[in-house]
């Protein structure tokens, strides 16, 4: 794919990303327009996060893609084949070796370092889109700080349920200031946006980009009575044992048994690697 | 027995090349040239030119191909090579006075200088099925007569004269690029226009509709109805004139709508303009029809509140490949959020059982 640019984007494309990548790190959690091109690939297959990626890589970079926490999905084999192709980085499965991690509603479950950037594919970075469909009108509610609505709305959770119901995409509160969307990760990976690694976010269709530094307070938007909590399912691993780590729920046969694996495949590997056993773990190498 | 979902890349790999042979069909009938399609199908060509935003039948026909005459994928295609391709400069504003007109009708006068050209149009034959084509597909050849030398000029001059009609004051600011920078509301007419030249088809239409049917209706008459042909002329630093670069096919509707005015101000036809590449006739008289909605507020009217006049909803979801990619795109792998979902509303309903087992008991 010689005919195109290092990472597929032209150098003034790259270089207008990278302002907007500048400027929401400067200004974490706000919302940056941007002008996002049309990409070879679909609106909503990660476009967003896909310019980040190509905006952030260098030649010596090592790339690492995950959709649902996995290296193997469908799309994440797709991305990265992609950047293989127009790129020429090595890429790699180990969140350890990366250097360029880009995720779809997941954060890896391994600690992420200083040296590493996380890209994260977002489709509506609005975090009160729903609650005000008109972007005139939300931008003006971040910008005077008016936060009232968020919080009735969890309140009305909790007095129509009992508790907030909102599982994924869970907002958060950046740096004091911003209210943002996390992308639709699952609240359990909320408390990791407070990280040593650099978070990028890049929404293609909507044509924003956002960034949360390193070392910035995240917090999720909670009651004192209601405080905020990290939920997966009650289970461990049936592969590797972790309890620590969010799960996928899979359903066995027909009679609708299931069993729960690591959503994070390379967290889950390197710990059978070293030796952790799961319920089903010996059932499944035979 | 669970199994890991491996081997995606394999998967993709056949699933492309299964698709490859669904697309090309069976192998005994003869495969479609990029020539036929230009040329036979060129109603679909001009579609995707237009809401590919790139004028170039080959290109088009070769994405109908690729596409398998899915048109939004096949604008997709076009969208997304347009996007790499550098930019070398921006032409002079193209003369539709000066067009050459294939088709130029009036629904506004009977008669005006240039005539009422019907042009190749289906607007008269009856939709019967022609099952001669099946067989034979020959034309007879269409009677020519002289063409008209003269510039034919715009119907909306003749009223502009009588001051009948809203004047739209001429401007050389360079009118923003909305593939250039990022859609920021509330907008302006240009980019309004632009989102609605390259805005699906269906959608443009859907929302004119609703304007004639009575969500802010305005009123409107084609004015006049243009396709044709007109050349792109470009300055050239270098040689210090504009000089002809090419043409493109084009169809330029400029409808007459209902009559705005007030005690200091003596009534006045308004407008809206509709502007599409290659001859898209239903998407130019739509497009002329939601730009006059979209006008309200500049024209002193007043927002009735429907969707039409509504430009943040309308330039929001106009855009076909944004549209579809982010429909399709929930068929994408969700299972991390539909398993946070699920095990919240397994908690709640636990929780809603406990609360109510208790109370019956007592009961």
């Amino acid at each position: 794919m010689s005919e195109y640019n290092f990472a597929y984007l032209d150098e003034q494309t790259k270089r207008m990303i990278r302002r907007a990548i500048l400027k929401g790190l400067a200004v974490p959690g706000y919302q940056v327009p941007f002008a996002s091109r049309e990409m070879p690939m679909p609106y909503g297959w990660g476009t967003g996060g896909v310019q980040v990626s190509a905006a952030t890589l260098t030649p010596e970079d090592t790339f690492k893609v995950i959709d649902q926490g996995a290296d193997d999905t469908t799309n994440a084999v797709s991305i990265r084949k992609f950047f293989e192709n127009t790129a020429g980085v090595s890429t790699t499965e180990e969140t350890e070796k990366a250097t360029v991690i880009q995720t779809r509603h997941r954060i890896p479950e391994a600690k992420l370092r200083e040296d590493q950037i996380i890209v994260y594919q977002v489709p509506i970075p609005e975090p009160l889109r729903f609650l005000e469909p008109r972007e005139t009108e939300t931008r003006k509610m971040h910008s005077l700080e008016e936060y009232g609505l968020m919080h009735v709305k969890l309140y009305e959770d909790i007095s129509q349920h009992g508790a907030i119901s909102t599982a994924y995409a869970y907002p958060v509160k950046v740096s004091g200031r911003y209210v943002m969307d996390p992308s639709p990760i699952p609240k359990f990976d909320n408390p990791k946006l407070e990280m040593d690694a650099i978070q990028l976010f890049g929404a293609g269709r909507e044509q924003r980009i956002y960034a949360v530094p390193p070392h910035t307070k995240v917090v999720s938007l909670d009651f004192e009575d209601y405080p905020f909590e990290a939920t997966k399912a009650n289970h461990l691993c049936d592969l590797c044992g972790a309890e620590d780590s969010y799960l996928d729920e899979v359903i066995m046969d027909d009679a609708g048994n299931r069993m729960f694996v690591c959503s994070d495949t390379d967290y889950c590997r390197s710990r059978r690697e070293t030796g952790h056993v799961g319920r089903l773990a010996e059932e499944n190498a035979a | 027995m669970y199994v890991a979902v491996k081997g995606g890349e394999k998967a993709i790999e056949n699933a492309h090349t299964w698709l490859a042979e669904e697309r090309r069909g069976a192998t005994d009938v003869a495969e479609l040239s990029l020539a036929q399609i230009r040329e036979q199908l060129s109603l679909a060509v001009n579609r995707v030119m237009a809401e590919g935003s790139l004028f170039d039948p080959n290109l088009a026909a070769l994405a109908i191909k690729q596409a398998r005459g899915d048109l939004i994928e096949a604008i997709f295609l076009v969208r997304a090579y347009r996007t790499t391709l550098p930019r070398f400069g921006y032409s002079n504003p193209v003369e539709t006075s000066e067009m050459a007109c294939d088709r130029r009708i009036s629904a506004t006068f009977k008669d005006a200088p240039g005539g009422q050209v019907l042009g190749p149009t289906f607007d008269y034959t009856h939709r019967l099925l022609d099952f001669k084509l099946a067989a034979d597909g020959e034309a007879p050849k269409a009677p020519e007569g002289t063409a008209r030398q003269e510039p034919t000029p715009h119907i909306t001059e003749f009223l502009k004269g009588e001051d009948i009609i809203q004047d739209e004051p001429a401007s050389d600011d360079t009118p923003g690029d909305l593939t250039r920078e990022p859609m920021e509301f509330p907008s302006n007419r240009p980019l309004r226009l632009q989102s609605l030249t390259r805005g699906d088809e269906g959608f443009v239409l859907g929302m004119a509709y609703s304007t004639q049917r009575g969500y802010a209706r305005n009123h409107a008459f084609v004015g006049e109805l243009r396709i044709g042909k007109v050349a792109v002329e470009m300055e050239i630093p270098e040689l210090g004139f504009a000089i002809d670069i090419g043409e493109v096919e084009l169809t330029e509707c400029e409808t007459v709508n209902q009559f705005t005015g007030s005690k200091t101000e003596p009534p006045q036809f308004t407008r809206g303009y509709g502007l599409v590449f290659g001859q898209s006739e239903r998407k130019s008289i739509a497009m002329a029809l939601v730009d006059r909605a979209l006008r309200w507020e500049e024209l002193g009217e007043d927002n009735l509140g429907a969707p039409a006049q509504d430009e943040e909803f309308v330039l929001s979801h106009a855009d076909n490949i944004q549209a579809t990619g982010f429909l399709e795109h929930i068929k994408l792998p969700h299972y991390v959020d539909f398993q946070s979902e699920l095990e919240l509303v397994r908690k709640l309903r636990r929780e809603a059982e406990e609360r109510i087992t208790p109370k019956e008991a007592a009961e």
